[in-house]
């Protein structure tokens, strides 16, 4: 399409003398507030740098690494993890190489910090293992690169990349839970499941599953049926009314009252529930934003070319009104994902429950700084990556631009 | 727009009939009243057997008592050890034991819905947890609330603490404890209070209070990681009586036998002096009551519905209840053992008779 279009404005070179004149030292209030904030930079800086550094009792974390990343899963089954855990490494390396973009600097990331981590002191299976993850990613990767330039290629491997994906979770679960009596592959309870390990597993399957929950209540919400309508209302206003706190000791402690005798339903999975049940209202009430944002003109389009209500609904409305909302409901799934700190009161022992339960070991008592400045660390490399994965998908999919 | 409609009606359903189905007792139960205690037709001692492990409710994270060690990835504690003795008991193997860490607003729900067969949580004793909770066996530490000064300080009694500011620990039975012992001696202080127990600790070490209150147990635990720990005392006073004890849920008599036995076999075990590494010796004894005990002779075991053998079990297992302290609470500074040792030192612990 030939579109004028109007030419952008010269952009500004500024040095980074006239940089800093300009925005750090302008006025002289300014420059009092730089010195000012440089000052307890420095300071807050300086003390925390020494503490860490000469100070603090880093072995509680050294020490316990095992327990903080996966609980109390069995030593001898760790094997199991890092066998399940070349599946994702795999997918991360093939969708990169597939699709470019923030899928590609993931894939990188994730290899690099594989190497990374096998560079740290650790001890040899760690790092085999570690290294491994790398060539599974790598491999994936390459083979993604390959079959990028072939058309036929590209589009069977993004295929097997997305069902690999769907099939990956129920895999990893499989491998994690294992099979009663089998000598080589015993059950591990979900009890036993704990650390980071429990703590993904509550935020991914509480995001996967809450997201198509919360898209259903936001169209109900809108449907011009009556009970339908006032249905979805209910629920969203209700959860949403509660705390989360609220939610999870319901499920926790309320439902076995109400369950028959007999019925027990595992602790891990009446978590995920409450966490789905309880983000899948606020994700609704984030897509009915997005629903309500798009023009009546496009509905209208789409009936005029013939489309019926499924097809205007899930062609024309959806892609539109979902892409409007991804920084709602990422910042949704990044809560989420921190909330997951909360089954701590439900005994369950995720990261945060996992650092309490060592804090009781009288040989690390008092070391609550280290222990949760690790915690907090973990929660906000992931949080992190995330929010930054979110930019990305925007920016790709260019919200904001039109 | 018809279609679409139908579709989100149809899935929207199936969520609802999923729902109410999760939902459906819940309606009913409140027209039956109260709900019945779950294990009111069913003896549990037979359901733990039958499935083959115990699920013992614990805290998780109480110094000595039960937290996570770092080699086996195990809880480990007092509490959690005696977890092990009653599944040694049952399944002559200390590791078939789930624990289940519990808050402390979840461990009486957890006893009532039979999500735990026993609590071994740190819970006093008390006539109305008695009443509703269920039933208490007996007790396996006799702790206390106590009160920490430094000793530069010169305290010895509470009334040397006049005027001064004590660290607490907000919303425990603690703080309440601390204000009715004061009133009643008409002692004025200003109590500093903290929601965090290491806040609680780190304020009384920076010297922002003159003493601080807790659990005598816990006091002894926290002293032994400050920095110079024979600068404190923990004062000769009691300020409330904290008997810690299993409890089992109510209308199970005979797995409540078995509990109480099971603890009274670590007491009775240590008065004979039988420990893990001398059983061996005692099985050839000609002692009748030490025959009697060990199940070699009579039928005890099998009249609590164990077999006969269950206390060399224990004691091979785990150990003798001096055993069973010396592992877990003499680390943490709690010598002397002072009234939990048995009743022929002085202390409280008294087994009847094995007979």
């Amino acid at each position: 399409m030939a579109v004028s279009r109007a030419l952008e404005p010269p952009k500004e070179t500024m040095g980074p003398g006239e940089w800093m004149r300009k925005n750090l030292l302008s006025p002289w209030y300014n420059a009092l507030l730089t010195v000012i904030g440089l000052w307890f930079l420095y300071e807050v800086g300086r003390g925390l740098a020494v503490w860490a550094l000469t100070r603090a009792r880093w072995e509680v974390v050294t020490d316990n690494l095992r327990l903080f990343l996966v609980g109390q899963f069995p030593p001898d089954q760790v094997w199991r993890i890092w066998l399940g855990l070349l599946i994702p490494s795999f997918l991360f390396g093939l969708s990169g190489g597939l699709w470019s973009g923030a899928m590609r600097q993931f894939a990188g990331a994730l290899g690099t910090a594989f190497l990374l981590l096998a560079a740290m002191p650790a001890s040899w299976s760690t790092r085999g293992w570690l290294l491994g993850n790398m060539a599974a990613t790598v491999l994936g990767y390459g083979l993604g690169r390959w079959g990028y330039r072939r058309p036929w290629g590209n589009r069977l491997l993004q295929r097997i990349a997305l069902s690999g994906w769907i099939l990956s979770f129920p895999i990893l679960i499989l491998f994690l839970y294992g099979f009663q009596g089998n000598p080589s592959f015993p059950r591990v309870e979900t009890s036993l499941w704990g650390g980071l390990l429990l703590t993904f597993l509550l935020s991914l399957v509480s995001i996967v599953l809450s997201f198509p929950l919360g898209v259903l209540l936001a169209l109900g919400r809108r449907s011009g049926l009556p009970a339908l309508r006032l249905f979805s209302i209910l629920y969203i206003e209700l959860i949403r009314g509660v705390p989360l706190v609220t939610v999870l000791f319901m499920a926790d402690i309320m439902l076995p009252l109400f369950l028959p005798e007999g019925l027990r339903i595992d602790r891990v999975v009446r978590a995920m529930a409450g966490f789905t049940l309880f983000s899948a209202a606020y994700i609704a009430e984030n897509v009915r934003g997005g629903l309500q944002a798009i023009p009546e003109g496009q509905i209208e389009a789409a009936r005029a070319l013939g489309l019926n209500g499924f097809q205007t609904t899930l062609l024309i409305v959806l892609p539109q009104a979902l892409r409007m909302v991804i920084p709602a409901n990422v910042g949704q799934f990044i809560s989420l994902f921190k909330d997951t700190s909360l089954v701590a009161i439900m005994g369950l022992l995720e990261l945060l429950g996992i650092g309490k339960a060592v804090l009781a070991n009288p040989a690390y008592m008092g070391l609550q700084q280290e222990v949760y400045l690790f915690v907090a660390l973990i929660y906000g490399v992931f949080s992190y990556a995330m929010s930054y994965a979110s930019r990305r998908l925007e920016k790709t999919l260019g919200v904001g631009e039109r | 727009m018809r279609r679409t409609s139908l579709l989100i009606t149809g899935l929207l359903l199936i969520f609802a009939l999923l729902l109410s189905a999760c939902k459906g007792p819940a309606t009913a139960t409140p027209a039956q009243g109260a709900p019945p205690p779950p294990s009111a037709q069913k003896e549990l001692l037979d359901a733990i057997l039958q499935r083959g492990k115990l699920i013992c409710g614990v805290n998780g994270g109480l110094p000595g008592f039960s937290y996570l060690d770092k080699t086996t990835g195990q809880f480990t504690g007092f509490d959690a050890d005696y977890c092990r003795v009653l599944a040694a008991v049952l399944f002559n193997d200390p590791n078939a034991v789930e624990f289940r860490p519990l808050s402390a607003a979840e461990r009486s729900v957890a006893l009532q819905t039979g999500e735990i067969d026993v609590l071994i949580r740190n819970t006093t004793w008390t006539t109305s947890r008695d009443a509703t909770w269920g039933d208490f066996a007996p007790t396996i530490f006799y702790d206390g609330q106590g009160m920490m000064v430094r000793k530069a300080s010169g305290a010895a009694k509470l009334e040397d603490l006049a005027g001064g500011t004590i660290c607490v620990q907000s919303g425990t039975t603690t703080e309440l404890n601390l204000a009715d012992q004061m009133r009643a001696r008409n002692i004025t202080f200003t109590p500093l209070v903290f929601e965090d127990i290491d806040a609680t600790y780190a304020a009384y070490e920076e010297g922002r209070c003159d003493a601080v209150t807790s659990d005598r147990s816990q006091l002894a635990a926290r002293r032994s990681v400050f920095k110079n720990p024979d600068e404190h005392l923990i004062m000769d006073v009691v300020l409330s009586k904290e008997p810690l004890g299993p409890v089992v849920p109510h209308g199970s008599p005979r797995w409540f036998d078995v509990v109480k036995w099971a603890v009274f076999a670590t007491i009775q075990a240590e008065e004979f002096g039988i420990t893990s590494k001398n059983i061996d010796q005692f099985l050839n004894t000609d002692n009748p009551e030490i025959r009697r005990f060990l199940g070699l002779e009579g039928d005890l075991g099998q009249q609590l519905g164990l077999s006969n053998d269950f206390v060399v079990r224990i004691v091979r297992h785990v150990g003798n209840y001096g055993e069973i302290y010396a592992r877990n609470l003499t680390p943490l500074g709690l010598t002397p053992r002072g009234i939990n040792d048995l009743w022929t030192r002085g202390g409280l612990l008294y087994s009847p008779p094995f007979r």
